[in-house]
């Protein structure tokens, strides 16, 4: 929440600023380009590591809290790839499981104070569903070969009406790692300036003596709500994420 | 059904505070900034490595945990089904061994009544014929009895008579009198 040095200094409330971008590592991060937003990517995937292997350290037939932890969001994953995808899920089920698991534990570490949430810049999500687009085209190319561009004329169409409907299947298509990246882009940029903005009316009130410190617990309430909010969004982004990916995929490895 | 909420929510606050907030641009979308564009290099880069971590180490890692446990509770089930299986002709195999030998003990029982039956049996018949033997013997010295009896009486009779005949008249015929017995006698 860098934003909030300005907020005291002036009346405004900067509520984007939280989402700049700073070389950490000083120079060298300058050089390598490396801002906070990697460092936390690699905090992320260092936590959801980490849980695995502490996790699934005992390898016990009767798992103890975290082994069943680990397991459950194994099985939870697995279950959505394959239900979803199909007989061929279980090799696109590591890929599904890494998308889930970065997208969540981006959503989650920057609901902490003074991180950062690498979920929230648009570079990053259409870079994810970038690829999510790319690797269903190539699975689709993999399991149909170039068939599968029959798709977008659906069977049983008349001919004429081809030259309408092959645009709006195109458009549509195109228009997936649009929506897919945007979609988690708004939903995170929106919570995060929202808990931004109650957190400023907090410190505006409390300058307007007694009487602001008492109306000052408002905001307060409602960002214990929304962080409440948050936790729920941040799965469910991450859940909209992985469920359509798996969708996209299927239909790349379906005949 | 969550957006709802949020973006009037969004909108308030945003309609109230001054416009610098919007107007200032959002950092997401200053594509000048070489940071941006290395946030999504350094993405790519750690994303592959996650997903290399991911499928060569973690994952078949949990897998091997749920196979294990999933043939050790196969294997458990298999030893208790085969188990419940002896256990099953063990108790058939009791129950057979039980009806044999209560089938065995019935023709035992079965065979020591006939036998006791028949000994009894002969034994009474055998009792039976010393009695009818002994009854036989009796009847026929109960017959000679009475016949010693009865062919002594006319004897007792005749001499009885003489003496009497000779007490009364003094003088006796053993012929007539033996022949007068005997008439009367008969």
């Amino acid at each position: 929440m860098t934003g909030e040095a300005s907020v005291a200094a002036g009346s405004t409330i900067d509520a984007l600023g939280q989402f700049e971008l700073h070389p950490v590592l000083g120079h060298l991060g300058e050089a390598l380009r490396f801002s906070q937003s990697p460092l936390f990517m690699l905090i992320a995937v260092a936590v959801v590591l980490v849980f695995l292997y502490v996790g699934m350290r005992p390898a016990a037939v009767v798992p103890g809290r975290l082994q069943a932890a680990a397991e459950i969001s194994y099985d939870f994953v697995h279950d959505l790839a394959v239900s979803t995808i199909g007989e061929n899920g279980a090799t696109f089920f590591p890929f599904v499981f890494a998308i889930f698991f970065f997208i969540l534990a981006g959503n989650y570490l920057g609901l902490l104070p003074f991180a950062f949430t690498y979920t929230s810049h648009i570079a990053v999500t259409f870079g994810l569903a970038i690829m999510v687009f790319v690797i269903s085209i190539l699975a689709s190319i993999r399991f149909q070969g170039v068939g599968f561009l029959k798709h977008f004329l659906p069977a049983g169409t008349p001919v004429w009406l081809a030259p309408l409907l092959v645009p709006i299947e195109l458009i549509s298509f195109l228009s997936r790692p649009v929506s897919l990246s945007i979609r988690l882009f708004a939903n995170m940029v929106a919570g995060h300036v929202l808990l931004e903005v109650f957190a400023g009316f907090t410190i505006m009130l409390a300058g307007l003596g007694a009487f602001g410190h008492v109306l000052a617990v408002a905001p307060i309430a409602i960002n214990i709500a929304l962080t409440a909010l948050e936790l729920l969004v941040g799965v469910l982004q991450a859940y909209v994420f992985a469920i359509l990916t798996c969708i996209y995929l299927r239909e790349a490895v379906a005949h | 059904m969550y957006r709802t909420p949020r973006l009037f929510l969004f909108a308030a606050p945003l309609a109230a505070v001054p416009g610098r907030a919007v107007a200032a641009g959002m950092p997401q979308l200053n594509f000048h900034d070489p940071l941006l564009i290395g946030q999504v290099v350094w993405g790519a880069v750690i994303f592959g490595g996650f997903y290399l971590a991911l499928s060569r180490f973690a994952l078949p890692r949990v897998e091997r945990v749920l196979t294990n446990r999933r043939t050790r509770i196969q294997s458990d089930l298999d030893v208790a089904r085969k188990a419940k299986a002896e256990a099953d002709r063990a108790s058939a195999e009791l129950l057979s061994a039980r009806h044999e030998a209560a089938e065995q003990a019935r023709a035992h029982v079965e065979r020591i009544q006939s036998e006791a039956r028949a000994s009894a049996d002969a034994h009474a018949a055998e009792t039976a014929k010393r009695l009818e033997a002994e009854i036989a013997n009796a009847e026929t010295r109960i017959t000679q009895s009475r016949e010693q009896a009865l062919s002594s009486l006319s004897e007792i009779a005749t001499s009885t008579t003489q003496d009497l005949v000779a007490r009364l008249i003094g003088t006796q015929d053993e012929q007539t009198v033996a022949s007068a017995v005997k008439r009367v006698s008969a």
